[in-house]
């Protein structure tokens, strides 16, 4: 098992994993309105299913904002 | 519940004036309920009827509230010229059921602040007490 960070807190994964299944790991709702940092650097939505994650990475995720009147 | 302080809210109305015609749209940090950081961002959209954050900014508030052993509490956009309350776009892209979802209209003679939690893909109101 690896150590990496996933808002902050420790997770337990095993290696190799990308980051969409890490995502899916991490039940996201809706994988498709989610951003990623990993390690600070941004993740372009199109590399989600060839970013592999390594040990001691801290991965961000955040839900897409946005509405209207 | 989520408390947030006079000041605060004040700012929170000042950006929505500031931004008319346009939504304005931010985010707003703390510990447990209650809110200490206020952040105004970016409305991507810079549209009066749509609003949509910049992900690098909310990344950019996400550590700097982690820095001061803050998390993000809550969102916040405004209604310009429509009641404090999520409209169907609002509800469509409210995704995450961590977050309150607070909404200031400029509808009316004085703004309205109201605020709302996603439970079970419902946006049901939440109490916002001042302090």
């Amino acid at each position: 098992m690896s150590k990496i960070k996933v808002n902050d807190e420790e997770q337990e994964v095993n290696l190799p994993l990308i980051l969409s299944g890490l995502i899916r790991l991490n039940n996201v709702i809706q994988p498709d309105m989610v951003s990623v940092q990993i390690n600070g650097e941004f993740i372009n939505r199109e590399d989600f299913d060839t970013t592999v994650i390594n040990d001691g990475d801290e991965v961000d995720f955040l839900y897409f904002m946005g509405g209207g009147k | 519940m989520i408390q947030i302080p006079q000041h605060i809210i004040d700012a929170i109305i000042q950006h929505a004036q500031e931004d008319l015609p346009n939504e304005a749209c931010g985010l707003l940090t703390g510990t447990g309920d209650i809110v200490k950081g206020h952040y105004a961002l970016t409305n991507v959209d810079h549209s009066p009827e749509h609003f949509s954050f910049d992900p690098q900014e909310q990344f950019h508030v996400l550590k700097e509230a982690r820095a001061k052993g803050q998390k993000i509490l809550a969102n916040y956009h405004s209604h310009p010229s429509t009641p404090a309350r999520p409209s169907e776009e609002d509800k469509r892209l409210a995704y995450d059921p961590n977050m309150i979802y607070i909404i200031v209209s400029l509808a009316g003679e004085k703004p309205v602040i109201k605020a709302f939690s996603l439970i079970d893909c419902c946006m049901c109101p939440y109490e916002i007490q001042i302090i």
